[in-house]
């Protein structure tokens, strides 16, 4: 086996030079299933991936296998709009968020791998005193609860984002916005793969086409699960599988307040620099950043009927991009690249699932639905916590199942700037 | 882009309509549990495959309807009236 645990830096890049870049390996093991481990990840998406990292770097468990169905970072990992951010309302999700990125504001140091962090900036448009109104609350919950947040005037918005229509007569007028100077933009593929990285330099397992097609139960407990490559055994099981929870779920036996639908992005043409922050319009329901190749990143809304496709409707599509063009009126000639769909796990209060199931041994991770990609690191965090020590991470306390029973939701469905 | 066929208007383009989600879902008694009220009003199957689910025609009749449909391929496969049985 070759060795996988190389360390990057500019001396091995510098050394890399002098031998025509011949020394480069794998930045991680490929592996297949053995027969049992302590603890099995279902899913090797980011959270999957991150979860399996931290069990090993946190907590010392590296008897650990990721077991992912298609590719790493394949799923909604590869699929999102790539923007990171902690701009909730709640004081629970803002601890939540807010952990995540400054986790990844070291999260290049700590896997030695550049997820190309770029904290340019979220813009969050306001079209109508409403607007300013709902926003200056916004603003202030954000600070309350230790997150950076400031108001921006219609002068501020136009200085940050020249290309934005500030006429008199635009079809959505810009009063002003909300900006979160620390969100940003990070590079998804990386994260998958740093995390992937670090995971398997610890001694975990990450296998790729490995299917669960059901879960072994024992004396009323979860001691392993049946895949496409056999038979593995585990002490613990955790679902990471986003818009596939309830798939997993029925295989094992339990209902989850989640509904899998739908959610589009697309991208330009590369073009040179003209937007230096991610803009957000929850009234078009679009967001829109440039990536560091060039391309327009556009992100739609929900695509509002139950779906495991992986393809948005046109209709919605077309509507964003309306939408859009009505706020960059320069964009009109910019041909459309790529447009396509990831399947996000929506639950009604907008807030995230992590936690035990009703059943000994398995938990679970989802219900992150539109927005996962930000949430990456701190859902491995937690869910390791959790699979390592049997305890709830404090940060993950309010984030049970059981709370759609008690009716203690925490309902984020506005607070997550997006009417989705 | 879907083309589902309202029992009143016919055949109609995705957005002219509102889905409504899971359809004919029982409500339990009031003196259920928060357990059973808790099933009721948020846990799904939220199937892979052949769903039953409510639509409205919210830009035509404003008429509810059911239909089933699979969530993988979008195929509507059926469609029959709220207080009809599934086919």
């Amino acid at each position: 086996m070759r060795d996988t645990k190389q360390k990057y830096s500019v001396w091995t890049l510098l050394q890399g030079a002098a031998s025509r870049h011949r020394q480069w390996t794998p930045a991680w093991r490929d592996a297949q299933p053995k027969p049992a481990y302590d603890v099995i990840i279902v899913g090797g998406g980011g959270h999957g991936l991150a979860t399996a990292y931290y069990l090993a770097k946190n907590h010392g468990l590296t008897n650990v296998a990721v077991l992912e169905r298609g590719w790493i970072g394949g799923g909604n990992t590869g699929r999102n709009t790539t923007i990171v951010r902690s701009n909730y309302l709640y004081p629970e999700s803002a601890r939540l968020y807010d952990f995540s990125l400054k986790l990844y504001e070291n999260l290049s140091q700590a896997l030695n791998f550049n997820i190309m962090l770029s904290q340019r900036g979220l813009i969050v448009l306001a079209h109508s005193r409403h607007d300013l109104e709902s926003m200056s609350r916004w603003a202030n919950a954000m600070r309350m609860n230790g997150v950076d947040a400031d108001l921006l005037t219609r002068e501020q918005v136009r200085h940050l984002a020249p290309a934005l229509d500030m006429s008199s007569n635009a079809r959505y007028p810009i009063l002003g916005g909300l900006t979160q100077a620390r969100a940003g933009t990070a590079r998804h593929d990386a994260v998958a793969w740093g995390y992937a990285r670090g995971a398997s330099a610890l001694g975990v397992d990450i296998v790729q086409n490995c299917e669960v097609r059901g879960f072994i139960e024992e004396a009323g407990a979860i001691v392993g699960v049946d895949t496409s490559l056999g038979r593995v055994r585990a002490g613990k099981v955790g679902i990471a599988a986003a818009g596939h929870s309830s798939v997993l779920a029925k295989l094992a036996g339990f209902k989850l307040p989640v509904t899998s639908y739908a959610l589009q992005a697309m991208v330009s043409e590369p073009v040179k620099p003209m937007l230096n922050a991610v803009v957000l319009s929850a009234a078009i329901g679009s967001y829109i950043s440039q990536s560091d190749k060039g391309e327009m990143v556009i992100g739609g809304g929900l695509d509002l009927f139950p779906s495991y496709a992986q393809r948005g409707s046109f209709s919605v599509m077309q509507d964003t991009l309306a939408g859009t063009l009505a706020l960059f009126p320069s964009f009109s000639r910019l041909p459309l690249l790529r447009q396509w769909a990831g399947i996000v796990d929506v639950v009604r209060d907008s807030s995230p699932i992590i936690g035990r199931t009703p059943l000994k041994n398995l938990y679970i991770n989802c219900g992150w639905g539109t927005g996962g990609f930000k949430a990456i690191p701190v859902g491995g965090w937690t869910f390791a916590h959790l699979l390592a020590t049997g305890k709830d991470h404090e940060l993950a306390e309010p984030f049970q199942l059981d709370r759609f029973n008690t009716g203690r939701l925490i309902d984020e469905a506005a607070g997550a700037g997006i009417a989705h | 882009m879907m083309q589902l066929k309202c029992p009143w208007c016919g055949v109609r383009d995705e957005p002219e309509f509102v889905c409504g989600g899971t359809t004919q879902i029982a409500r339990p008694d009031v003196a259920c549990s928060d357990q059973e009220w808790g099933e009721y009003l948020f846990f799904r199957e939220n199937p892979k495959g052949v769903h039953r689910e409510r639509w409205r025609h919210a830009y035509g009749c404003g008429q509810w309807f059911n239909i089933v449909r699979s969530t993988l391929t979008h195929e509507i496969i059926a469609v029959y009236g709220m207080q009809e049985r599934p086919p």
